[in-house]
C-alpha cells in the first residue's frame, strides 16, 4: 500500500508539473494576446487546462476514498453525461417511464453491481436486462411513432455514459497477483495515457496538421494530429509501465490499444453531435463543453482496456 | 392581476393557458393575453421560451427526469392602438416562435 501510494504521489506529481507548465503556458498566451481580437484557440486552450485540473483533483481525491471514492466519483460523472445525452435525444414522453429508469433504477443498480464486484451481472446487465426491459417500457405506453429511434437512443445513451463509464470503476475488482491494493494506478494509467493522447493530438494537429481525417465530423482533426498524438502517448504509456503490472512493451500495446479507442470514440460521439445538430455536448451552459466533451475518449476505451486487462492478468475463476 | 401590475411587480403569464401534451411545439395563445396588454397599455410583455420543460415532467407524470432545461429571453413586444385582438395574438405569437427558433428547429 505504502508503494501503491508513492507510485502515485509520483504519478500526481508528474501531471501536477504538467498543469501547471501547461497554466503558464496559457496564461501567458491570453496575456499576449490582451487588446487584440478574441481568441477561440486560447480560450478554448484555457478552457481545456481549467477542466484537466479539476479531472485532476477530483480523481486524486476520489483516491483517497478508495473504491467507494472512485464508485460515487464515476456515478456522479455518469448521471451528468447521461443527463446531456438524454438532454439531446428524441425522446417523448412516451420514454417518460424508460427515462427515469435509466436515471433512477438502472444508474444506481450498474453501480452497486460493481460495488459488490459482481462481474457476471455488470458486465451484462444494460447490455441484456436494460436493452430488453426499457423498450418494453416505452412499449407499453402505446406510442408507436418513431418507435425504434427512441428506444435505441435511450440504449445508447445508456450503454455509452453509464456501461462503459462504470468500466474504470471496474477495474478496481480486477485480481492481479502481485499487483494488491494497487488497483488505483490502473485508473489512473488509463485516464492520463487517454487524456495525453488527446493533449497530444490536439498539440501535434496545432503543429503540423494539415490533412483533415473527417472534416464533416471534426474539422480539427488531422492525419499528423492523429498519428503523432497517438504514438507519442503510446511511448508515454509505455513509459509508465512501472505503475502497472504490465511490462513495457505489454503496456506499449495496451496504450496503443486505448489511444486508438479513444480517437475513434471521440469521432463517433462527434458524428452524433453533428446529426444533433451542437457543436459541444454542454451547449446548454454557455462557453463551456459538456461532461461528455470532456470523457469521450475515456468512454471508449475503458470497457476495451477491462477486458483486455482481465483476460491477460487476472486470475479469478 | 392588474392590481399586481400597478404595484410595480412583474407577472408571469402562460399564454396558452394549458400544459402541452401534442407533439406541436406551441399551442395557440388564448385571449387572456390581449386583455390584460389592453388594461395595462405601459407594460412591455417579454417573450421567454423554455425549452424541454414538456419533457423534464410531461402532464400526469409524478416523477422529474433531469434533463437540462433552456430559458430564452426574447424582445419585448406591446400592444398597439387599435390593434385588434386577432393581430395582436397573431404577433405575440409570432414573437414567442422567434425567441424559442420553432421554426428552426434543427432536431428531427
Amino acid at each position: 500500500m505504502n508503494n501503491s501510494r508513492g507510485d502515485l504521489l509520483m504519478l500526481l506529481g508528474g501531471v501536477g508539473f504538467i498543469l501547471i507548465v501547461a497554466t503558464l503556458i496559457g496564461q501567458w498566451l491570453s496575456n499576449k494576446h490582451q487588446g487584440s481580437e478574441p481568441s477561440p484557440v486560447i480560450d478554448n486552450l484555457n478552457a481545456r487546462i481549467a477542466a484537466w485540473w479539476a479531472m485532476v483533483v477530483l480523481l486524486g481525491l476520489s483516491f483517497l476514498f478508495g473504491k467507494a471514492g472512485v464508485i460515487v466519483l464515476f456515478g456522479i460523472c455518469s448521471f451528468a453525461a447521461l443527463r446531456e445525452f438524454a438532454t439531446l435525444t428524441n425522446t417523448d414522453r412516451a420514454d417518460h417511464w424508460a427515462l427515469a429508469a435509466s436515471f433512477y433504477i438502472v444508474l444506481p443498480i450498474q453501480y452497486a453491481l460493481i460495488w459488490y464486484e459482481w462481474y457476471g451481472l455488470y458486465s451484462i446487465f444494460i447490455p441484456v436486462y436494460a436493452f430488453l426491459l426499457l423498450p418494453i417500457a416505452a412499449a407499453m405506453r402505446g406510442k408507436t411513432d418513431r418507435f425504434l429511434v427512441r428506444v435505441a437512443e435511450t440504449q445508447w445513451a445508456l450503454m455509452i455514459t453509464v456501461f462503459c463509464a462504470s468500466h474504470v470503476p471496474a477495474l478496481l475488482n480486477l485480481d492481479i497477483p502481485g499487483y494488491e491494493g494497487r488497483h488505483v494506478l490502473l485508473i489512473a494509467y488509463l485516464v492520463v495515457v487517454v487524456q495525453i493522447s488527446d493533449v497530444l493530438q490536439y498539440v501535434w494537429g496545432k503543429l503540423l496538421g494539415k490533412t483533415k481525417i473527417a472534416p464533416k465530423l471534426s474539422p480539427s482533426k488531422t492525419v499528423e494530429g492523429a498519428v503523432g498524438g497517438i504514438a507519442s502517448a503510446t511511448l508515454i504509456g509505455a513509459g509508465l509501465f512501472w505503475m502497472t503490472p504490465f511490462t513495457w512493451y505489454e503496456s506499449a500495446g495496451l496504450s496503443f490499444v486505448i489511444c486508438i479507442m479513444g480517437f475513434l470514440g471521440g469521432l463517433v460521439l462527434s458524428a452524433i453531435k453533428r446529426d444533433r445538430g451542437v457543436k459541444d455536448w454542454g451547449h446548454l451552459i454557455a462557453g463551456h463543453g459538456g461532461f461528455i466533451d470532456r470523457m469521450d475518449s475515456v468512454l471508449f476505451s475503458a470497457p476495451v482496456f477491462f477486458h483486455l486487462v482481465r483476460y491477460g492478468w487476472d486470475i479469478s475463476p | 392581476m392588474t392590481g399586481a401590475l400597478e404595484n410595480g411587480d412583474s407577472l408571469i403569464i402562460f399564454p396558452e393557458g394549458t400544459r402541452n401534451t401534442t407533439d406541436e411545439k406551441m399551442l395557440p395563445f388564448k385571449s387572456g393575453l390581449y386583455h390584460l396588454a389592453k388594461a395595462n397599455r405601459s407594460v412591455e410583455l417579454v417573450p421567454v421560451w423554455i425549452d424541454n420543460l414538456h419533457r423534464v415532467l410531461p402532464k400526469g407524470e409524478i416523477i422529474p427526469v433531469p434533463l437540462a432545461c433552456t430559458v430564452t429571453y426574447g424582445d419585448a413586444i406591446e400592444l398597439n392602438y387599435g390593434e385588434s385582438k386577432d393581430s395582436f395574438i397573431a404577433r405575440a405569437e409570432a414573437a414567442l416562435r422567434r425567441t424559442g427558433k420553432v421554426d428552426q428547429e434543427v432536431h428531427a
